[in-house]
């Protein structure tokens, strides 16, 4: 549905987006994460016709973003990241103008402004101004822009910044379901979204794609570097030295729980598992020891791995 | 087709929805319902060669007023939306740099019309009031109204170029104001140049709008106006078009 190659934007002196290459199949929910200044805006912004290129190419269905811009542009619902609208228009008058200009007029404008409305929850404002809604209202506002024109490809850009919790539940649920029926690419910094509702995450660090894969096997690939998590009641001082000594283990840090009971955690190298010798280790010395588990990597982690390039 | 009347309905209407172009209006009316008062008055005086619609159209009131109010009209059109940053939702929808354009442009042209409709009634009044002719033939209603309309397709065609150049409103308002300033003077220039040679009276003449008007309300038909006029619209819309489709590569 998106293919992307080599494509490159400059700013008046920076470089937004360095040689991004990627492609995003019919019917996958991606991810793009990264953190702020990263190229994601300016990566949909390009994908939507909106900018173009400094080089490279995009093409969404088959059509160039570039040569052939109104067949993509009728093919893509965007959301941008700031919803701005007509504020001295009605919500009602602003879906039926925006479905016009989309091409949607008569009878099944009626009937997809309806739909839309339903679908993200417009009908109690449908007769308010623009410029009296709130935040969560506009967000959905330009969620429903999106939808109108039923497109092939949805580019949501932060969907639910700005948002309530409530709302934020509502509109990672929609785009599930819209999920079903829609290739969808949306941008956020909130990794529990991605974990939700997407089946593959693009990270993208100083312009470039920095991984590529599902959440899960994201995770995994930290994870077989990963780290140990255990509870043990002993000396501080005796512990750390005595869990150095262990092979495989990068990295110790002791932190002092209530009783002398310590939680211990570890950095091991890919490959190693130090998890049965630390279990004996503490019956040699008659250490009590009451928990001793593998960290639950979060994508979060994976995030701060790739894009800092620093520790685990 | 049918996506330019869509735009085209949203930028009229935008005109009407807001406070701006009813404050204009009323304040529009109020000057050149002044201007038409004086000019009656002032001919009220004694004999006098110029008719009611000479009058009218060539007094400091009417210029002050019309070349004042244009930048009001169009500083908007292209400012706002780049300001409110709804020109991307605008143009993310498969629609035509062209058609954006051209809509703005005739929704101001409209307004415009609107504008200066109104005045029409204060000839029809003073023709059932004073049972006299204001002009004595069609020709200098014609001749005027048409001239106006003309000039006005110009100078508002410099104040859709100046606010597709800026994001800011008031910016856009005094460059196209100080343009059609500098244009308008032109005709002038003759009376603050000592030693004026026939051939640049000629050549400022063909210029001035002062010119222009003064000729046409009395009914005289000049092919000469009405081609630099609409060749300078022409000009400048496709400059206004071109500078709306940079914006994209000096984001």
């Amino acid at each position: 549905m998106i293919k992307v190659e080599g494509l490159t934007k400059k700013y008046a002196g920076l470089t937004a987006i360095h040689d991004l290459a990627f492609t995003v199949e019919k019917g996958e929910i991606v991810g793009f994460l990264g953190p702020n200044g990263a190229g994601k805006s300016t990566t949909m912004r390009i994908l939507s016709c909106y900018l173009p290129a400094t080089s490279g190419r995009a093409s969404v269905a088959g059509f160039d973003v570039a040569s052939q811009s109104r067949e993509v542009r009728s093919r893509v619902g965007y959301m941008p990241e700031n919803v701005a609208l007509y504020p001295e228009m009605r919500v009602q008058e602003y879906l039926e103008y925006r479905a016009a200009l989309k091409g949607i007029r008569g009878r099944t404008n009626r009937q997809r402004v309806n739909a839309v409305k339903e679908l993200c929850g417009l009908r109690d404002v449908e007769r308010k101004l623009v410029g009296a809604l709130s935040k969560g209202y506009r967000q959905r506002v330009g969620l429903a822009d999106a939808l109108l024109h039923d497109p092939d490809l949805l580019i949501l850009d932060e969907p639910t910044i700005g948002l309530d919790p409530n709302q934020i539940r509502q509109v990672r649920q929609l785009v599930r379901d819209l999920g079903k029926r829609h290739t969808i690419l949306l941008s956020t910094h909130i990794l529990t979204e991605v974990e939700m509702t997407c089946s593959r995450v693009l990270i993208i660090n100083q312009g470039r794609i920095a991984a590529s894969d599902t959440p899960e096997a994201l995770a995994g690939r930290v994870r077989t570097a990963g780290g140990l998590r255990a509870e043990i009641r002993a000396p501080a001082a005796g512990l750390e030295s005595a869990l150095a000594a262990l092979a495989g283990v990068r990295k110790t840090e002791i932190l002092p729980l209530e009783d002398g009971w310590h939680e211990c955690r570890l950095r091991t190298d890919a490959g190693h598992d130090p998890r049965a010798e630390i279990a004996r280790l503490a019956a040699e010395r008659r250490w009590p020891l009451r928990e001793l588990g593998q960290e639950q990597v979060s994508l979060e982690r994976v995030f701060a791995e790739i894009t800092q390039a620093g520790e685990i | 087709m049918l996506t330019f009347l869509t735009l085209l309905n949203r930028e009229i209407r935008a005109f009407f929805l807001s406070p701006v172009a009813w404050v204009v209006l009323f304040f529009f009316l109020l000057l050149t319902g002044f201007n038409f008062y004086a000019g009656v008055a002032a001919l009220n005086r004694g004999p006098s060669e110029v008719t009611v619609v000479e009058a009218f159209f060539n007094t400091i009131f009417f210029w002050f007023g019309f070349i004042l109010v244009l930048p009001l009209l169009t500083m908007r059109l292209f400012s706002e939306e780049y300001k409110m940053g709804t020109i991307e939702p605008l143009m993310t929808a498969p629609v035509r740099d062209s058609q954006v354009v051209l809509a703005k442009y005739l929704a101001a042209v409209f307004f415009f019309i609107v504008l200066w409709l109104p005045s029409l009634l204060y000839f029809v009044v003073f023709q059932q009031v004073t049972k006299l002719d204001a002009a004595g033939a069609a020709g200098p209603y014609i001749g005027a109204y048409a001239m106006l309309l003309l000039i006005g397709l110009f100078y508002l065609a410099i104040g859709c170029l100046t606010s597709a150049m800026t994001r800011n409103q008031i910016i856009a308002a005094v460059m196209s104001f100080s343009i059609i300033a500098l244009l308008f003077f032109t005709g002038l220039l003759t009376f603050f140049i000592l030693s004026v040679t026939p051939a640049l009276r000629e050549l400022t003449a063909y210029f001035s709008a002062l010119e222009h008007m003064s000729e046409a309300s009395r009914g005289f038909f000049d092919t000469r106006p009405v081609v630099f006029y609409l060749s300078l619209t022409a000009f400048t819309l496709f400059l206004t078009f071109h500078v709306f489709q940079s914006r994209r590569w000096r984001s």
